[in-house]
């Protein structure tokens, strides 16, 4: 279509393929890249959808934080790249109780 | 989880871009700049699943609507601007994602940039501030190709002409109008500092529109002295038929 170098998105893109396995939105969610240390919201990493998947990667080291793939009846969760994923659970108060 | 809406209103804001109006029974809401996703199935069942955002403001109704724009070899988008008429029914999935949003209690100046259909959910922000009764002081600097691949046209202009509502500079990239001030070109660095709130404002960027776009974009806002934590990007496609 373009001949564009950059050939990624947001990680926010990866909302909907995330929303398979997350009850939270973890696009939102803070997360430290395991090579580079750099902690970002997982909506600003790179998003790679042109694979058999999703690939995420960090903003400032390029290397994968994220990969996620499903197969027929399976979906496989990769997040080794990633030391930790913080998530705000204030607006779940109200309905765990 | 997938919802089923049915199709309410077609609108054609381009000669390659449609307004499809969703009407979802149990829709939860919204917040402006959130996307969806839809799933279009053949008949032989073979189906694909599109992101598009969200162009309506929130509202009680229950309605949600998307601007789709045609793309060469797009499947989805060439079925939802050719072939979906009223009454039809698209299975979706969200509101989806909580990052590139603009919430009404923010109060903060708002520049928003969009590159061609990156309007559609930065014009759902700029519905969502009209219909919430906002006061947030809101900027539009939008590059469009020629005057006709405008979305929104008439509607923007309103919002441009009412007082105390946003401003609005076009850039345009092949053609401009008859006595256009600037030749078509891409945005440079002295439109954006000279369109944008000055970065002692601390304004809030919102960045939408193809990915070399927004790179571009989110690049001179920062070098107009916004800090990149007040920046934020939405980039769609070439590869994921994003719009």
């Amino acid at each position: 279509m373009t001949s564009d170098t950059y050939d990624y998105l947001d990680g926010n893109a990866a909302a909907g393929e995330m929303s398979k396995i997350f009850t939270m939105d973890v696009t939102v969610a803070e997360g430290q890249c395991a090579h580079c240390g750099a902690t970002k919201r997982f909506a600003e990493a790179h998003l790679y959808m042109q694979c058999p998947g999703v690939v995420a990667r960090c903003a400032v080291c390029e290397q994968v934080l994220l990969r996620l793939v499903s197969v027929r009846q399976r979906v496989f969760l990769d997040v080794r790249g990633l030391t930790y994923l913080s998530l705000d659970t204030a607006h779940l108060q109200d309905s765990s109780r | 989880m997938w919802r089923v809406g049915t199709v309410v209103a077609l609108h054609d804001e381009t000669a390659t871009a449609r307004t499809i109006t969703l009407e979802v029974p149990d829709w939860p809401g919204h917040v402006s700049g959130q996307h969806v996703d839809v799933r279009a199935t053949a008949q032989d069942g073979y189906s694909a699943v599109r992101s598009y955002s969200i162009a309506s403001a929130p509202n009680p109704e229950g309605r949600v609507q998307i601007t789709v724009e045609r793309l060469l070899k797009g499947e989805v988008s060439s079925y939802l601007t050719q072939e979906v008429v009223v009454d039809d029914r698209l299975e979706l999935r969200g509101p989806i994602g909580g990052w590139f949003v603009w919430r009404t209690q923010q109060a903060e100046p708002i520049q928003l940039v969009a590159g061609g259909s990156g309007i559609v959910p930065l014009m759902a922000m700029i519905r969502s501030r009209a219909s919430a009764g906002g006061v947030a002081p809101f900027r539009l600097l939008y590059s469009v190709r020629e005057p006709a691949a405008i979305f929104y046209r008439d509607e923007l202009q309103a919002f441009s002409d009412h007082e105390h509502s946003v401003s609005l500079t076009y850039a345009y990239t092949r053609s401009a109008p008859k006595d256009w001030p600037r030749p078509p070109s891409r945005i440079d660095a002295a439109l954006m500092a000279n369109a944008t709130w000055p970065s002692n404002l601390v304004p809030t960027c919102y960045v939408c529109g193809p990915t070399s776009f927004v790179e571009s974009a989110a690049g001179l806002l920062s070098a107009c002295g916004n800090s990149p934590d007040k920046i934020r990007t939405e980039r769609f496609g070439p590869t994921g038929d994003r719009q």
